[in-house]
């Protein structure tokens, strides 16, 4: 009894023992949380400080209105736009595959499905996003090229369409395994609400289901629209890695990310302007995907309030 | 079951029953029910009729089943199992059995509403909750789906104090207007009976004698089917009263004589709260 009094007393040594140990997890865990938060602030500063010196050779505004992106050549010119074409319209293509396939799949794992089949179908769907991007390359350029040349003769042996409908399928289990996930965290009790009121499973899945998880699911396709704009591999073997200003699918462009690779395998010179270039390129990339979950953020806080 | 209560075996759906003449809205003709074969059973020959613009109230200690009955009427268990029911339910004019396996549980659902234990309106606005039944049957026409909403919350008595903010979302009502809005959102598509699931337990008693006057109203233009562990809100606004004790149907009969004179023992420990 008395030594549990003692105990009780702010400066028994067990007890300052207890806070000390208390602090020392607390600081632990912090320095694992801000780890994450500084390696990112590391990774935008030596893109911003890489990318300055090469905006004291070649202006922003000939960064951004030349047409022309040819860093390696003697005659070379720095206007982003051909590489932001070539990704948004292979980021554009993957997300017309991924989103309606990923939402249908998510529907019908999480509404339609007994759960003991859907244990077996998620872990064969999940290895879809298992497969390395490498592969899903040769398979756009050896597999689905040849197959669009049978419907569209004239098309060539590298174009956006082919790398785009690739990174689509590569992306639907990002896309679905969220989505699901969110609509199954729909309450039952709206389902019920909904069933007693004569509807269809179409129906509560399409009035009732989507739309109550629709903050989940707009997560789920910012994900998406993230990944396919960040994905190399595939655009880099199959669409063909020539900077091109166009809004044809079926010709070849290189991506941001396509350059970047290129661009990193030659023998640059530390400090060349094309070296430079692939900072600029990077810092490009990250602003725009920066954007987009910008967007994604402001929509889901939009649906939140009105819920 | 007391004797004056037993159906007999006609095509009739008109009783005399000394003070007043009742007419039969449905009717559970021997109901056996288990989620499973291997499943223990959870309602053992219930039969009971459910006379037409009367409220009949179950009551009985958890796990008797009652729930289990009530959503016999609309087919939920459907929605997740493949159950099978043995024996019938009655649905008049036509006697059609509402259990049969030919019988598609969506049609059931189109004419027998439900109204569940929590609120549980639809994360969009009230107008569109109202409107759900009426738009899943393909219904368009603003004008007659603006009247249909107007007349349903009335019903609901919740239309004068949400018609300045239909279009406000259904979530920041109270717990109490909730609960109405799902009443009103059965209402809209003039079901034949109402299911109430204990309808008033997620409730504070203010909201509830809102509700229980509702109940009273309710039954000049619809039957009534009600779960309550309340047995002085089973007093208070049924009409009939089943007594249900371990999956059996102990005791059936007028509300006033089922809570004033049982004539089951074990209905009288129970409404005295010796057990339960």
């Amino acid at each position: 009894m008395s030594e549990l009094k003692a105990f009780t007393s702010a400066n028994h040594p067990t007890r300052r023992w207890r806070r000390i140990k208390d602090r020392l997890i607390e600081t632990v865990l912090f320095l694992a949380a801000a780890s994450s938060v500084l390696v990112t602030i590391g990774i935008v500063y030596i893109l911003v400080s890489e990318s300055l010196p090469f905006f004291s050779h070649v202006s922003l505004v000939e960064f951004l209105t030349e047409r022309e992106w040819t860093p390696m050549f003697s005659d070379a010119k720095f206007g982003i736009r051909p590489l932001i074409a070539g990704t948004f319209m292979a980021t554009f293509i993957a997300v017309c595959v991924a989103i309606p396939l990923g939402t249908i799949v998510s529907a019908y794992l999480s509404e339609y499905v007994r759960p003991s089949m859907r244990e077996a179908l998620k872990p064969i769907l999940e290895l879809l996003a298992a497969v390395p991007s490498v592969v899903y390359g040769y398979f756009a350029l050896l597999f689905v090229t040849p197959l669009l040349q049978k419907l569209m003769p004239e098309l060539g042996g590298f174009s956006v369409l082919s790398a785009g409908i690739v990174m689509g399928i590569m992306i639907i289990p990002y896309v679905s395994s969220l989505s699901e996930d969110a609509m199954r965290s729909v309450p039952t009790h709206l389902r019920e609400a909904s069933a007693a009121l004569g509807s269809t499973k179409f129906q509560t899945t399409l009035r009732v289901v989507i739309p109550s998880a629709f903050s989940g699911i707009t997560s789920a396709y910012v994900l998406g629209i993230s990944r396919a704009l960040g994905e190399t591999m595939v655009v880099a073997i199959a669409a063909g890695m020539q900077p091109n200003l166009t809004l044809d699918p079926t010709e070849p462009a290189a991506t941001i990310t396509a350059f970047i690779v290129q661009v990193s395998l030659g023998d640059l010179p530390h400090g060349s302007i094309g070296y430079q270039s692939i900072y600029v390129a990077g810092l490009t990339l990250l602003f725009i995907t920066l954007v987009f979950n910008i967007v994604g953020m402001w929509i889901r806080s939009r649906v939140q309030e009105k819920e | 079951m007391s004797p004056q209560f037993e159906i007999p075996a006609t095509s009739t759906t008109k009783f005399n029953l000394g003070h007043q003449t009742e007419f039969l809205r449905s009717q559970v003709k021997s109901l056996s029910f288990s989620y499973n074969p291997k499943d223990k059973v959870i309602l053992k020959n219930v039969s009971l009729p459910i006379f037409d613009k009367k409220v009949t109230a179950l009551i009985g200690p958890s796990g008797c089943g009652k729930t289990t009955l009530l959503r016999c009427f609309n087919r939920m268990h459907d929605l997740y199992n493949e159950v099978s029911y043995d024996g019938e339910i009655l649905l008049y004019p036509e006697s059609k059995n509402i259990l049969s396996r030919d019988v598609d549980p969506m049609e059931v659902r189109m004419r027998i509403g439900m109204v569940f234990q929590k609120p549980n309106p639809f994360p969009k606005t009230i107008y569109e909750n109202v409107a759900y039944g009426l738009r899943v049957r393909g219904i368009k026409k603003k004008s007659y789906m603006d009247e249909k909403i107007e007349l349903s919350l009335q019903h609901a008595g919740l239309w004068s104090e949400v018609k300045d903010r239909l279009h406000a979302q259904a979530t920041s009502l109270s717990g109490g207007q909730q609960q109405r809005l799902c009443i009103a959102r059965a209402l809209v598509t003039d079901p034949e009976i109402l299911l109430l699931d204990e309808p008033t337990s997620a409730l504070d008693p203010i909201s509830t004698s809102h509700i229980e006057e509702l109940i009273v109203e309710l039954k000049k233009d619809v039957t009534i089917l009600i779960v309550t562990h309340n047995l002085h809100q089973a007093a208070r606004c049924s009409d009939y009263t089943a007594f249900m004790y371990l999956g059996d149907l102990i005791e059936y009969g007028p509300s006033n004589q089922i809570f004033t004179n049982p004539s089951d023992k074990r209905t009288e420990n129970y409404i005295t709260g010796r057990f339960g």
